[in-house]
């Protein structure tokens, strides 16, 4: 059975391909003002890495924002429950899921069939999402790599007291006027994005494992702030930026 | 899939339409037939004007009926927000206020021709906005204002001494009899007993039959859908003192009576059944017809129940039945000091919708469980309403109280009467997440109203 799994977002258009409930082939592609482009861009990526013909393909999951681009679906969920079935094919003891997409942050609990039983997803707010970080670090003027590269280096702690990405920019700016050491301002700003996320899983209840997963879950600076928030060992999934492309493949495969 | 319950229009629907219209028809018309004109709050002990020839434009529902113009004009919406902003009124204050205040400032009275001159207002403190409001509005108008302190009873949980209630009972008749005095006085006209005491039997009669219409709707199939109680519910809001309003409640009882026992649904297909907390979005209820295509009815409210509703705590059994009328207690009114005991004593002792406002916590809690309980509920949503500090208190505390119990919770934000802050598009998604960690598919494909 060969299934494929979209997971169109905000930012980016993730696709998996899956032959038998193995990954054979991935693709991404940045989402534009032409969604559809990046939706046909991360197929061919999926299919070329799987090396097989888009014919062979047998089902079809869709999940994410951007779901209704693709007409024709077998399975057609919300992030939420592909969140938990891609999280539960990898790692079953994972019970509490930490999804950082590009505009939207989700907490989703798991349960022991792989089916989301409780979430809290951050409201009108894009200041715990992976947006913030980028902006965050065109603020900084530095790529994002090397953001997380230098909040792993802090050696002070301090906060950034604004509620919205916004104003939080306005402050990460004055740090800067204030030859506040980068280190610190970078790790703060990940600080300011961890409670926001750590606060919304509370909220649902931590119980398992903790699994992090979306493109945000790449930062190392950001993953150090969430395991000391919430003060426990935190997972990143492998590929944390296709969990829920692969979960919506695996409900189309077995739907 | 088969539909599972027969479904039917309700009778009394198009009468309740024609009553809302007539009022507001009434007061554009109030002044050209000798009648007072009169503004203030659905909750500012609407029956004390009963005494006078009058109209009166209750304020919440006007906002709520500017917030659904959006849907059908909505640059007509945006003139009269934005004159409430360009005036000074931001958009972090109540919003039906804003809504109101543009509409007045504006000149232009939404069921047509210019806003209706108020004789004066008459308010009730019992949440700091409405005080507020209506000071702005007699300011602008350059009308008189009378505003009544009202402290509303604690929770029944909270166990409020009855040397306190005695106070608080004494304090809000002393008021009435203020207000009635200084109404004369500014009108120049004579206040009618025996229409005052008409008016608050009337609110009794109202108010008391609502909660027992709230009541019916326990029944699996529900017979109401919260779309539909949001309909009926505003007639309380707006003129629960009126003989017709009182009139068309008690048809309406017997008509969902019979719904109940020829199991006649809101929802075919009946499947699961929710409640949700504070003012809906009243520009984009499309949202219960997306939770009807996975099988699930929404029964009611807390705020449409108590908002119109008339509601007596049993301390045995722990919970809110509706309330017994005077006349039901077998207490007689023949004065105009009687019907003030009686009126404030009802509004004291049977609204929990300014309680929720002053005393949150533990006593909404319980009153959010047992709806529940005994509205057989299986899914809690909560609007985290920006647009209105009062009805939203507390809801954090009530998701993490509903969560413990292991009642599933899903939240949205947004705002009852300003579209700007409301997201549909995600709204939706987090309805479709909820629905599946529910374990609920889609019945059928679900299509926005126009």
């Amino acid at each position: 059975m060969i299934s494929i799994g979209y997971d169109l977002g905000a930012a980016y258009s993730k696709v998996v391909v899956l032959k038998d409930e193995k990954v054979i082939g991935k693709g991404i592609a940045k989402t534009t003002l032409e969604p559809m482009e990046s939706v046909i861009e991360a197929r061919k990526a999926a299919l070329e890495n799987a090396k097989i013909d888009e014919g062979q393909v047998e089902r079809v999951g869709v999940t994410g924002s951007g779901r209704n681009l693709i007409v024709k679906s077998d399975v057609s969920a919300t992030d939420v429950t592909a969140d938990a079935a891609g999280v539960n094919h990898i790692n079953k003891e994972i019970k509490t899921v930490i999804d950082v997409g590009g505009e939207e942050a989700r907490a989703v609990k798991v349960s022991e069939d792989g089916k989301a039983i409780n979430s809290a997803v951050n409201d009108k707010c894009a200041a715990g999402a992976g947006a913030f970080c980028e902006a965050m670090a065109r603020a900084m003027q530095v790529s994002i790599g090397e953001f997380a590269e230098y909040s792993l280096k802090s050696t002070q702690r301090i906060a950034i007291n604004a509620q919205c990405a916004i104003f939080a920019e306005s402050e990460v700016v004055s740090l800067v006027a204030e030859e506040t050491p980068r280190q610190d301002i970078c790790r703060a700003v990940h600080d300011g994005i961890s409670e926001r996320l750590t606060s919304m899983a509370k909220r649902i209840g931590i119980e398992g494992k903790v699994g992090l997963i979306g493109g945000a879950a790449l930062n190392k600076g950001l993953v150090e702030s969430i395991k000391d928030d919430l003060g426990t060992e935190v997972t990143v999934l492998p590929d944390p930026q296709y969990v829920s492309a692969l979960g919506v493949a695996l409900m189309a495969a077995n739907a | 899939m088969e539909q599972k319950y027969k479904t039917a229009p309700l009778r009394c629907w198009n009468k309740a339409k024609d009553i809302r219209m007539n009022i507001y028809q009434e007061i554009a018309e109030a002044k050209e037939k000798g009648k007072l004109l009169i503004g203030g709050g659905a909750e500012s002990l609407i029956a004390i004007p009963s005494g006078f020839e009058h109209a009166m434009l209750v304020g919440e529902p006007y906002g709520a009926a500017i917030a659904y113009v959006y849907r059908e004009n909505p640059e007509l919406y945006m003139q009269i927000v934005e004159a409430a902003e360009h005036a000074g009124y931001p958009r972090d204050l109540c919003a039906y206020m804003r809504d109101y205040l543009g509409s007045l400032l504006l000149n232009k009275y939404i069921f047509g021709g210019p806003f209706p001159h108020l004789d004066f207002c008459l308010q009730a403190g019992f949440c700091d906005t409405h005080s507020k409001w209506y000071q702005i509005v007699s300011e602008i108008e350059k009308i008189p204002y009378f505003s009544l302190d009202l402290v509303p009873f604690d929770w029944e949980i909270a166990g409020e001494s009855e040397k306190t209630k005695q106070l608080k009972r004494d304090y809000i008749v002393s008021q009435i009899h203020e207000a009635i005095e200084w109404m004369e006085k500014t009108s120049g006209r004579t206040f009618d007993d025996e229409k005052f005491i008409q008016g608050v039997m009337n609110e009794c009669d109202s108010t008391s039959v609502w909660a027992k219409i709230c009541i019916a709707n326990r029944a699996i199939p529900a017979p109401l859908d919260e779309k539909t109680i949001l309909s009926l519910y505003v007639l309380a809001v707006i003129g629960r003192p009126r003989q017709d309003v009182a009139d068309f409640y008690k048809e309406c009882l017997a008509e969902v009576e019979e719904r109940v026992a020829n199991e006649i649904a809101a929802c075919p297909y009946e499947t699961a059944r929710i409640i949700t907390d504070s003012q809906p979005p009243w520009f984009a209820l499309d949202f219960f017809r997306l939770f009807e295509s996975y099988g699930v009815v929404s029964v009611g409210a807390h705020y449409s129940f108590a908002l119109s509703g008339g509601w007596e705590y049993d301390p045995v059994e722990k919970t809110w039945n509706a309330a017994r009328t005077p006349r039901e207690r077998g207490i007689e009114i023949k004065t105009r000091d009687d019907a003030a005991k009686v009126l404030a004593d009802w509004w004291l002792s049977t609204g929990t919708v300014c309680r929720g406002v002053r005393h949150s916590g533990a006593g909404k809690i319980q009153r959010i469980m047992d709806m529940v309980d005994k509205w057989h509920v299986d899914g809690v949503v909560l609007h985290l309403n920006r647009g209105c500090e009062g009805t939203s208190m507390g809801q954090m505390e009530i998701m993490q109280a509903l969560q413990k119990r292991g009642t599933p919770v899903m939240t949205f934000e947004g705002n009852h009467a300003d579209p700007r802050e409301y997201d549909e598009q995600r709204t939706f998604a987090r309805i479709q997440s909820f629905m599946e960690t529910m374990d609920l598919k889609q019945i059928y494909e679900f299509k926005k109203e126009k």
